[in-house]
């Protein structure tokens, strides 16, 4: 485990996929929420923001999204706009799992035999090609959350952007998805940029772990995780590595206290 | 461990996972459920049939104030056989369907309005609402005087009670839009029309529907209200005029006979239009329990 600088430049590497400089956000005139973050994703690179309540991780989400603008500072992705998944799978219930992945490249404008056969792509991708007539309803919570990132993956928007989006779940669905994430970011070789605040979630799926602190949000600290894949997430040296980051993770909660 | 043989590994668990959690919905066959939900309704009417038979033979009132359950159904097969109670309940039919359809023109795009719009609600929608409080035959002396004895003044009556239920309707709809649908939508780069279309509407249509159906019963009741009111020779006899007539010749039997034609049509278009229309809406998003 190493200690990064804050930026992650490396020299002779093309764009990163994100870049935040300096980002500060305030809604109104609120506290601050988002702090001088400077933040960077590379191509390719998977990045967990891990946090207690209150560190901006939504927020940061938003602005790179782009569903918000920050109050100071920079965000780009370079890549054109990101697609997003939320904690719930947000599907929309009165269309089937294929007609919501099909929505996605619908107002993309892709035509519609193309949108057929990309749909039918994506679901086989996440192992849901016989389910796609299926409502909402119909599908558990797991296989919603697999339609719901085929349908962040029909916005070929090269950024993936996850907000918790496993926290739902029971722990047996949870830890084949993160397999299952897993497999699927290298076969697309796809950017995430995935909020949680479980540890060892981020250890067991990230290239980098990103500590925030809360009130306001700022970087506090880096975590390189080299530790290859296929992690499993009981294994030791994830658990190593979580019990540092849980320890500084905690030492930044107890500054809220008032005891000191 | 070799990289096939696990992604493989994780397709099975990934099957078995799926099995487990889904269920297959149990469908019962249609004419069951017709059976199952038709007999308490039709035992219900025959234990009131049976009272008002035993009232009548205890001789509580005299027979023209009240007849017999018989005498009415006489009556009603007479009218039935000389195409009065058809033609009445064609009329009323053909004025409160049209005054519907009129009142669902008007008050779709109003309740887009009002919902979409703040200050157009600020504005509008107090007073929407409280006239969907205001019985609609309050309406009918003045549109009379308006519009003087004549179908406009019918009609202007059943908008102004059906065209409050449907706006109130889509705003109710609008308001309870899930905030992350639209959301999903902007995310998926959904904007304005697009957004609408393919969002706010479908996400409406479930309240929207339950709009229509007061909407309808509206403008069934004000229509009723206003036939009974306003009749003229020269205007077509609808149930209501049929009622008043019953009145006048003090013909209890006539006067029940209109009052089930009423009671007829309301009953079938709910049962034929509006409850599967809904069933059928709120089953395909799963917000239907059981059958």
């Amino acid at each position: 485990m190493t200690l990064l600088d804050t930026r992650n430049d490396r020299p002779g590497t093309a764009l990163p996929a994100v870049r935040l400089t300096g980002v500060s956000k305030r809604f109104g005139s609120g506290p601050t929420v988002l702090d001088d973050i400077d933040l960077d994703v590379q191509q390719g690179e998977f990045v967990c923001l891990l946090g207690a309540s209150g560190c901006g991780k939504s927020t940061l989400l938003n602005l790179v999204a782009g569903l918000d603008a920050p109050t100071v500072g920079s965000v780009e992705v370079p890549g054109g706009r990101a697609a997003l998944m939320f904690q719930e799978a947000a599907l929309l219930p009165w269309l089937t799992a294929a007609q919501n992945v099909e929505l996605a490249l619908r107002l993309r404008g892709v035509g519609k035999r193309a949108r057929r056969e990309r749909a039918g792509e994506l679901l086989e991708l996440v192992r849901l090609r016989d389910a796609g007539a299926k409502r909402v309803h119909e599908l558990s919570g797991g296989m919603r959350q697999r339609v719901a990132m085929a349908r962040a993956l029909a916005q070929d928007a090269g950024v993936l952007l996850m907000d918790e989006p496993f926290a739902a779940l029971d722990a047996i669905t949870r830890d084949v998805l993160h397999e299952e994430l897993v497999r699927i970011r290298a076969s697309q070789s796809l950017t995430v940029l995935f909020v949680t605040h479980n540890v060892r979630e981020a250890v067991r799926l990230g290239d980098r772990v990103v500590l925030l602190s809360s009130r306001p949000g700022r970087v506090a600290k880096q975590y390189a995780v080299d530790i290859a894949q296929p992690r499993r997430i009981e294994s030791p040296e994830v658990a190593a590595l979580s019990v540092a980051i849980t320890d500084d993770l905690r030492a930044e909660i107890r500054r809220h206290g008032g005891q000191s | 461990m070799t990289a096939p043989a696990q992604t493989d590994d994780l397709a099975s668990l990934e099957a078995g996972l799926d099995a487990l959690e889904t269920h297959d919905v149990d469908r019962t066959p249609w004419w069951r459920r017709a059976l199952a939900s038709a007999w308490p309704p039709a035992a219900a009417v025959a234990l009131l049939l049976l009272v008002w038979e035993l009232v009548y033979r205890a001789g509580v009132k005299p027979t023209y104030a009240l007849p017999s359950p018989a005498d009415v159904g006489l009556v009603v097969l007479d009218q039935l056989r000389d195409g009065t109670l058809v033609s009445a309940i064609g009329t009323s039919v053909e004025r409160g369907g049209l005054g519907f359809l009129i009142a669902l023109a008007i008050g779709t795009p109003l309740g887009l309005l009002v919902g979409r719009v703040r200050t157009v609600r600020r504005g509008i929608g107090p007073i929407l609402s409280g006239l969907q409080s205001l019985p609609s035959v309050a309406w009918v002396p003045a549109a009379i005087i308006f519009f003087g004895l004549g179908e406009t003044a019918i009609y202007a009556v059943v908008l102004l009670g059906a065209v409050p239920s449907i706006a109130n309707g889509m705003v109710s709809g609008i308001d309870q839009v899930p905030p992350l649908f639209l959301r999903v939508g902007r995310v998926l780069g959904a904007r304005g029309l697009a957004s609408a279309r393919h969002v706010l509407l479908p996400a409406v249509l479930p309240a929207y529907l339950g709009g229509l159906r007061q909407g309808w019963a509206f403008s069934w009741r004000s229509l009723m209200a206003a036939e009974l009111i306003v009749s003229s020779p020269e205007l077509g006899l609808g149930l209501g005029q049929l009622l008043d007539q019953g009145r006048l010749l003090s013909d209890m039997s006539l006067v029940f006979a209109g009052i089930l034609g009423i009671l007829v049509v309301g009953i079938a278009v709910e049962l034929c239009l509006f409850a599967p229309l809904e069933r059928r809406v709120l089953r395909r998003r799963g917000l239907l329990v059981g059958t």
